[in-house]
């Protein structure tokens, strides 16, 4: 029997806000424990929250880049369970009527657009970090507690590890655009867990789910999924049942490992949130808001296809980023040519950033400059193999193409006398490679004209060098 | 006449006339205490070194000529569930053991902008809940006008204090009748302002829907000149309202003729003592001499409010008591693992009174059980709500008995905790309607326990209830009476 998996992913990513949720505590990474916070964060007795207005906006802009509706009337409501990270034992969260609810993520799947139904995306508060200390004592750190976190939960619609993976690059490449979250999962802004279902291809009703927590790396996801696909199978092939749980995933022994059964599920007696008064939005500025929204990845992607003529692989690796799409958008504005600005962006540029780490942020190199010096090869000024050097010049310096040429000597060699004279002496020095062309061995022609390159270090006009290397070649030696 | 017995307006004008000091009064009301609390135990801690401190300090101003504020220097008591900065809040609870909180609530905050003297915290029942005062894990207080009774509650500390004249006000919180109540049992005037009037920020939640910050005093011109310094919209709560804060001093004035009080018949059946139905009725017949007239009226869901308060406030304190862990601050005892440690901690750090609470809070919360209780309570309470709107389409403010009874003996209906429960019946609802509600002192039973006549207003319609309160009180003198125990009687 043939088995499919079907995958319902819930993501957490902490939202970018100068400050927390509920109080004015700042919600920057990094600082030593315990200093990014006060009375409210810690839940000390008498306190009461204030929301967060600017959480709500960035929560509404996801909503609305998702393509969900967003609710006029939404509350807050109280999670209760008693954990030593959570200062109230309650998280004030979203339930019954969240801020956003069905929406819709697009993926490329073989090519095709595939639609993810997302079911809501909410606001709630993230907990502190349990600090487990060399003398065998636990500590806690509350920098975090209180920080906003929207939670995204899809439908159960992917189908493969692969999916799952490719779901969720599109929403953090979305996320991104919108500048909502910062999504690194190393630093635990965007968190994962995967709903993962297997059952006998062709339908028949959704058994009990296992769901898969703790998973720090989209890598992680995929190994579990597909981990967990196999142990489901696995199981039901033998004639056993799948166990509603909640595993956690451990990367060291690619497993996942039981954390909860179904018996041992949480009740948490969830009620409205009475120190919190309801999030009401007018519908003017939800429709303002809708305004201000960028052009998301995925359109911007089929546009690069449709308009531009690149490929999917190209027009994706492109707009992953948007500060790489903006660079390489204003280079094909100012240029035309989208296809020869892609390779030379995605080539040589991102070549070199990776290479030195640099990102779009502290990039020397101006949209302007590239096309410059892609026109400094048009006009003749370089060859496209000079271009590369000076790319390179441009990246370490941030000085114009034109100037780097003119320092540096780059200018192409299209002097007629001057290549001649080049020709003759590498035509002495190769006598046997010269012998064979004659000889009838075409081969040899491309190995001479590199000699002629290298003698001018790359700067000699290559469709000159072709001429007159060919006349010489064919003209002399009889 | 001695300096406590002047009401807290005089004794604020006098200090600014400069005819008595910040440091006098504060004197007299730290002897007040040391001479009467150890039989009355009204307060949990006492600052005498703070207090005179303070009042030294005002006085040095007002040497210098600058404004004291419209407290001006009078001494007054906070009820031991508002954090005061450096200082410990207890709720009346083992579980806070230590505790010293880092802030000021709001209401702090402004007394002190209003010149204010803190002479220290009062006694209550455990985290607010209680109708009697006897669920402190600290003491039970008695009643001033009868040792052997009990104060009322839960603010029980702060009624007993301003009617011992051991402060000259008081800060109270009512939930359910918390102020009010107790104002009843100790002949004290109680105010419960609408809900969101004054901040909660720094009050310790036991029900958030349904807490409020009130005053006491000795009549309804300090419940003004103390509402009007703690009133107002507060950033740091957003339940607060950003309604104007009016003069209610200025509100006070102008008499009860052409008011429709409104008089509801639920309020005078099963239940209430005849004695306090008589007063009751006197003070109203009162009030329609005066020019009032008096207009029947009809509650009729009153029946659906204690079991609907038992629901609401029940389970948010489940949740607003979740915090006390022993993780993070209060009372911690060792366990195996993380949960024996709260087991342990909770366990020992809260009476049987909060723990039947949590339990109950728990209980409506659960899941399968959400829509029988808590959605069910939500609806009532949308209707008892709506019983005072069709009411107050007809009247400016109603009146009726604060409590069915009198103040009963200590340790009376300590093991019955629904006769307990039913004690507030007159008062709940003004909690559940988030309505502003005042008691005044309208006479005696024949034990010569004070009797308590409630006025509710209208949401943010303090003014009138404490004009009402005014012209009451400037025709009648129940106010004006102390408990034996004052002079050494008793
Ligand atoms: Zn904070």
């Amino acid at each position: 029997m043939d088995y499919e998996v079907v995958i319902g992913m819930e993501v957490h990513v902490e939202l970018k806000t100068e400050s927390k949720a509920f109080c004015g505590c700042s919600t920057a990474f990094g600082a030593a424990p315990n200093t990014h916070v006060c009375p409210v964060c810690l839940g000390l007795p008498g306190v009461l929250p204030v929301l967060n207005r600017k959480a709500v906006e960035h929560a509404v802009r996801v909503g609305l880049a998702l393509g969900c509706e967003i609710s006029a009337f939404s509350k807050f409501d109280r999670k209760n369970y008693f954990y030593p990270d959570m200062p109230k034992n309650y998280q004030i969260s979203q339930y019954d009527k969240p801020l956003t609810s069905t929406g819709r993520l697009p993926i490329l799947v073989d090519g095709a657009i595939r639609e993810i139904r997302i079911r809501r995306a909410h606001l709630e508060e993230d907990a502190g970090k349990l600090l487990h200390l060399d003398d065998g004592t636990t500590g806690v750190d509350f920098n975090r507690a209180g920080v906003p976190l929207l939670e995204i939960v899809s439908e159960p619609d992917l189908h493969s590890a692969d999916e799952a993976v490719e779901y969720l690059l599109r929403l953090k490449t979305l996320l991104e655009y919108l500048g909502v979250s910062d999504c690194n999962m190393e630093e635990g802004s965007m968190r994962c867990e995967a709903n993962v279902d297997v059952r006998p291809t062709g339908g028949g009703p959704i058994g009990d789910i296992v769901e898969i927590k703790n998973v720090a790396s989209i890598t992680g996801v995929k190994r579990a999924i597909e981990f967990e696909f196999e142990r489901q199978r696995d199981l039901l092939e033998m004639g056993g049942t799948v166990k509603r749980e909640t595993r956690r995933w451990n990367p060291d022994s690619a497993r996942t490992t039981v954390m909860r059964t179904k018996e041992l599920a949480h009740d948490y007696r969830y009620f409205p949130e009475p120190d919190l008064v309801p999030v009401v939005l007018d519908r003017e500025t939800i429709e303002r808001m809708r305004e201000t929204l960028p052009e998301l990845p995925l359109a911007r992607q089929l546009r690069y296809m449709n308009e531009h003529g690149l490929s999917e692989y190209d027009s994706g690796v492109l707009t992953a980023q948007q500060a790489a799409a903006d660079f390489y958008e204003s280079c094909a504005r100012l240029y035309g040519q989208p296809k020869v600005v892609c390779n030379w962006v995605m080539g040589e540029l991102f070549r070199l950033m990776k290479e030195r780490r640099v990102g779009f942020d502290t990039l020397q190199v101006t949209p302007t400059a590239l096309v410059d010096m892609l026109k400094l090869i048009d006009n003749g000024t370089i060859s496209g193999t000079i271009g590369k050097t000076v790319i390179e010049a441009m990246f370490a310096t941030g000085l114009p193409p034109d100037r780097i040429v003119v320092d540096r000597g780059l200018m192409q060699i299209s002097d007629t006398a001057e290549l001649e004279k080049t020709i003759t002496a590498v035509l002495e020095a190769n006598s046997k490679p010269v012998a064979d062309y004659r000889g009838g061995n075409e081969k040899t022609f491309g190995f001479l004209v590199g000699q002629v390159m290298r003698a001018t270090k790359g700067k000699a006009n290559p469709k000159l060098v072709n001429e007159l290397l060919r006349k010489a070649l064919d003209t002399g030696g009889e | 006449m001695s300096l406590l017995e002047q009401s807290l307006s005089d004794a604020a004008k006098a200090v600014r006339a400069g005819t008595v000091s910040s440091t006098e009064l504060t004197r007299a009301a730290l002897d007040a205490i040391e001479r009467l609390d150890p039989t009355l135990r009204a307060y949990i801690s006492v600052d005498a070194d703070g207090a005179l401190a303070r009042a030294a300090q005002l006085d040095a101003r007002r040497g210098k000529g600058e404004p004291l504020g419209l407290l001006g220097g009078v001494p007054v008591a906070i009820k031991d569930n508002m954090v005061v900065r450096g200082g410990a809040t207890t709720c009346a609870s083992r579980i806070l053991d230590g505790f010293v909180s880092p802030y000021d609530a709001t209401v702090i905050e402004r007394l002190r902008e209003a010149g204010a003297v803190f002479l220290g915290k009062t006694n209550m029942d455990e985290f607010a809940m209680g109708s009697s005062t006897e669920n402190s894990a600290v003491a039970a207080t008695r009643n001033p006008w009868d040792t052997g009774r009990v104060p009322g509650g839960s603010s029980g500390g702060s009624a007993a204090a301003v009617a011992a004249r051991m402060a000259f006000g008081a800060l109270g919180s009512d939930t359910g009748g918390s102020i009010r109540q107790p104002a009843s049992f100790c002949g004290v005037t109680g105010l419960k302002p609408t809900y969101g009037r004054v901040s909660r920020y720094g009050l310790v939640a036991f029900a958030s829907s349904l807490d409020q910050i009130g005053t006491f005093s000795r009549d309804g011109r300090d419940a003004a000149l103390l509402l009007g310094a703690i009133a107002g919209h507060d950033p740091r709560d957003s339940t607060s309202v950003k309604e104007t804060v009016p003069d209610y001093g200025a509100a006070l004035d102008g008499g009860v003729a052409g008011l429709r009080v409104g008089m509801p018949a639920e309020y005078f059946g099963e239940g209430i003592s005849a004695e306090t139905e008589q007063a009751v009725r006197a003070a109203i017949a009162k009030l329609n001499d005066l020019g009032a007239e008096v207009v029947e009226v009809s509650l009729p869901h009153l029946d659906y409010a204690v079991a609907t308060y038992y629901i609401i406030c029940t389970a948010e304190a489940s949740s607003n008591l979740a915090r006390y862990d022993g993780v993070r601050y209060g009372r911690r005892l060792d366990g195996e693992g993380v949960h024996d440690m709260y087991r342990a901690s909770r366990e020992a750090g809260f009476g049987a009174e909060v723990k039947r609470r949590i339990l109950l809070g728990t209980y409506v919360l659960s899941a399968g059980y959400y829509d029988a209780y808590y959605l069910k309570a939500l609806k009532v309470r949308t209707l008892i709500k709506a019983d005072f709107d069709r009411a107050f389409e007809h009247v400016d403010c109603i009146a009726a008995p604060t409590s069915p009874t009198t103040a009963f003996r200590l340790g009376e209906k300590l093991d019955d905790p629904l006769t307990m429960y039913l004690l507030d019946i007159y008062t709940i609802s003004v909690n559940l309607a988030g309505l502003p509600g005042i008691s005044v002192p309208c006479g005696f039973d024949q034990a010569g326990l004070p009797i308590g006549l409630q006025l509710i207003g209208k949401p943010f319609d303090e003014p009138t209830l404490l004009r009402a309160a005014h012209a009451y009180q400037q025709a009648t003198d129940w106010q004006r009476r102390v408990p034996p125990i004052v002079d050494g009687g008793a």
